[in-house]
């Protein structure tokens, strides 16, 4: 039989066994007042999907690693001093004790469902209020466990993430703006220097150079080879092209 | 009194600005891809022999050309034949096409060089949603780098028929980059040579392919660089070092890009495992850390037999993780340079520092091709007279890059994206590959072999080898036809074109059909650059005639 089957069959029979010892633990603790509630009426109001029950889900050694803490009684203990922290925040449940804090059905995973009774032990607690107080603890709860919102889950509260800090000016257009800046004044640098530079050239040579120029065509520049009689002179006529058999030369 | 026509300062600076042409962004993202899909080692087969027939030969014929002409494209084939001079007037319109797209890349390239100072990377998270509870719907579906990509960069409508409003950071980006390139050929493009696309048929025709538009043949920009040259420079040397240098790139960055797909593919892998192995803890509450990747299956073949109602409930959701299913996803083009790389980067220590330097290194393959297809444009306008009479240098430039940056915003729609894949995909294909089988035949045979061999050999005082002459006259063009017809048989069989449109409820890409006037649209890119040949053949014709019948002709 797998390792699997066996831890099931045994996180079955230690649920059990917890739940066997919690009952014999309240029954010795129990003194006459409270005797006529029972064990069993007293923590059915703990069960899965009960009303106002909420469950939690710890994932411990994806958080810590090697550093990962075993999860026993002791730190069931600090969870429900936090749930009655929590609780003690808000108005009208500043009396709230940790053996209000009822945990149940313990998983190997690490998980749980818990509910949070009143100081009469009758009824549990409106989930609005639970939900409410742990909210605005998060932080303190996630805290005292070394665990964050992914790795410490209450499964009916969504966790708000953090707004995002955005600067009042965005990263890009600053960096933009200073690239941009730099590429105009290079721009303007040369235009400038090269109206100078004409400027000065114009001054120089005569006329002669430009009317030259101007009516020169574009005309190969050969070292001292004379130029290609096929060169054209813009769209003037030139002779050999009327003989246009010469033109194709056999391979 | 020749026209002094500026020149390079040294041919190194020649050489460097015909890498910084050649080696692009298509070295990087289509290379690396057509590598994975036809085998990968085995592609650089047909890749090297195609390089050695078709791409070195027609490289150095473009260099020769320029360098003989001492033009750009139109003057250079207006001098081989004025009948020809269309071909250098189709470069021009491809090259202008180009212009207009090819600077958006830069764009996006910038916005992303200026959105990696930040801490998180913002293409690393999710945004949250409107009340905070969780992360942002579309978010959620697709991955937080293809969000940023689609939602926060392009802001991309469903389809292309929702064009949608101008999208005013891309404009912005826009701006940015055509400011960087009319400053870098501000002065002429002697100030530009600073340091700047295989048993399987397919596998042989995408070779041949990647190596014909790689090496950026046709545009008339390689003629444009040559013709700044001395006529005495070896560009036969030239030629087979700057091909070489492209080729060793690509190879390079395929094996940058390979190991950065391993990266992704490992790290997406071990997400899904254990988003599974936290699914079952938390469903049948075992105990946390007790499922590992090595026992999930014999733990879920055990708990399908033990807890067979709770398994089948749980059981759609589990997804089934391969890490073959992940490196079969070949990505091409936009998608892997924004999308895998970005999702690489933001997973590595100091996400920051790489994503500043590999988008700052996209930056500097787009503008070293860019300036490369400006020059194609600038150097036949500048060599006009009609034109460089009236305006100063400067003042071309800037008109060049204005309208280029105007028509350019298009591009930043929100629909933009799926016109930037139009024109990427049908604008310089076709009409390219007729342009050079129309320059070879016309180098070979209209000019004449012969005469070619004796004035290169005049100019640069070295023999034309045999072989070049036989890849001239023969292989090249054989191979250029037969690629025309391939490409012209796979358009007309399949029918209507197809493209991929972002699905935002879905979170991943749909196929949808062009509309009719998109459809227009290709076959006018397509018939404008084409139709200039024959126009501008039929042209000089008519004049030609014209002058002939006038007694006097006109002076």
């Amino acid at each position: 039989m797998s390792r699997v089957a066996k831890m099931s069959s045994c996180c079955y029979n230690e649920t059990k066994r917890q739940q066997h010892h919690a009952r014999r633990s309240k029954v010795k603790e129990a003194s006459p007042l409270n005797w006529e509630l029972g064990p069993d009426v007293y923590l059915q109001k703990c069960e899965s999907d009960a009303e106002n029950a909420f469950k939690v889900r710890l994932s411990i050694r994806t958080a810590l690693g090697d550093k990962a803490y075993a999860w026993d009684t002791n730190e069931e203990y600090l969870f429900k001093a936090m749930m009655a922290f929590s609780m003690r925040k808000v108005p009208n449940r500043e009396t709230t004790e940790i053996s209000h804090v009822l945990l149940c059905n313990v998983t190997r995973r690490v998980s749980f469902w818990f509910v949070v009774t009143d100081p009469t032990k009758n009824y549990t607690l409106p989930a609005d209020e639970i939900q409410s107080a742990i909210r605005m603890n998060r932080n303190r709860i996630n805290n005292a466990f070394s665990l964050n919102d992914q790795t410490l889950e209450f499964l009916k509260i969504p966790s708000t993430f953090a707004p995002p800090t955005d600067p009042s000016v965005p990263i890009w257009i600053i960096v933009f703006g200073v690239v941009f800046c730099i590429v105009i004044v290079a721009i303007t640098l040369l235009v400038l220097s090269g109206i100078r530079q004409r400027r000065r050239k114009n001054k120089g040579p005569s006329e002669v150079d430009d009317t030259e120029d101007k009516s020169e065509n574009t005309i190969t520049i050969e070292n001292g080879i004379p130029c290609d009689p096929l060169d054209t002179k813009g769209w003037h006529i030139n002779d050999t092209f009327m003989t246009e058999d010469e033109r194709l030369t056999p391979l | 009194m020749e026209k002094a026509r500026p020149l390079w300062a040294n041919p190194l600076q020649f050489v460097f600005a015909c890498i910084s042409y050649a080696v692009g962004l298509g070295n990087v993202w289509r290379f690396p891809y057509l590598c994975q899909m036809y085998g990968g080692g085995s592609f650089l087969v047909p890749y090297l022999i195609m390089l050695i027939v078709e791409g070195m030969p027609l490289l150095y014929l473009e260099l020769a050309v320029g360098q003989r002409m001492r033009q750009g494209s139109i003057g250079a084939w207006r001098t081989i034949s004025p009948y020809l001079s269309g071909v250098g007037v189709a470069s021009v319109v491809v090259s202008f096409f180009l212009s207009m797209y090819y600077n958006v890349i830069n764009a996006w390239a910038f916005w992303y060089l200026f959105h990696s100072f930040q801490d998180p990377l913002p293409w690393s998270v999710c945004p949250l949603n409107a009340n905070r509870t969780g992360f942002d719907a579309e978010c959620e579906q697709a991955s937080s780098t293809k969000y940023f990509w689609y939602r926060k960069t392009l802001n991309i409508s469903p389809s292309i028929q929702d064009s949608g409003s101008l999208q005013w950071e891309p404009a912005l980006c826009l701006l940015l980059a055509w400011l960087v390139v009319y400053l870098c050929i501000l002065r002429g493009t002697e100030s530009t040579g600073k340091l700047e696309q295989l048993a399987n048929p397919k596998a042989w025709i995408n070779a041949a392919t990647q190596i014909f538009f790689s090496l950026g043949l046709g545009f008339g920009s390689l003629i444009a660089f040559a013709s700044y040259n001395e006529p005495s420079n070896n560009c036969q040397k030239h030629a087979i070092i700057v091909s070489l240098i492209n080729s060793s790139t690509s190879i390079f960055a395929s094996v940058v890009t390979f190991s950065i797909y391993g990266f992704k593919a490992t790290f997406n892998y071990e997400s899904c495992l254990n988003k599974v192995i936290l699914l079952l803890t938390n469903s049948f509450d075992l105990e946390d850390g007790f499922l590992t990747a090595s026992n999930l299956e014999q733990v879920k073949g055990y708990l399908a037999s033990t807890y067979p109602g709770q398994y089948s409930k749980v059981f759609p959701l589990i997804k089934n993780c391969s890490l073959e299913a992940e490196l079969d996803t070949a990505v091409q083009g936009t998608g892997l340079a924004f999308i895998v790389y970005t999702e690489a980067i933001k997973n590595m220590e100091v996400s920051q520092l790489w994503s500043v330097l590999y988008f700052f290194m996209l930056l500097m393959l787009g503008i070293g091709s860019m300036l490369g297809n400006t020059a194609a444009i600038l150097t036949p306008l500048t060599d006009s007279k009609a034109i460089s009479r009236h305006l100063p240098k400067e003042a071309i430039s800037g008109l060049v890059c204005l309208i280029n940056c105007a028509v350019g915003l298009v591009f930043t729609l929100e629909a933009g994206n799926y016109w930037f894949d139009i024109f990427n995909d049908y604008a310089a294909t076709l009409s390219l590959l007729l342009i050079v089988l129309v320059e070879t035949v016309a180098v070979c045979y209209v000019y004449g072999l012969r005469r070619f061999e004796s004035d290169l050999q005049a100019m640069t005082g070295r023999t034309l080898s045999w072989y070049w002459k036989i890849m001239w006259a023969g292989v090249s063009p054989l191979l250029i036809i037969s690629l025309l017809l391939f490409y012209l048989s796979d358009y007309i069989l399949t029918g209507t074109l197809q493209y991929q449109a972002w699905d935002a409820s879905q979170g991943q890409l749909v196929t949808k059909d062009y509309p009719a006037y998109a459809l227009a649209v290709i076959g006018l890119l397509v018939a404008s650059s084409t139709m200039c040949i024959p126009l501008v053949a039929l042209g000089t014709f008519v004049l030609r005639r014209l002058r002939r019948g006038d007694p006097a002709p006109v002076a």
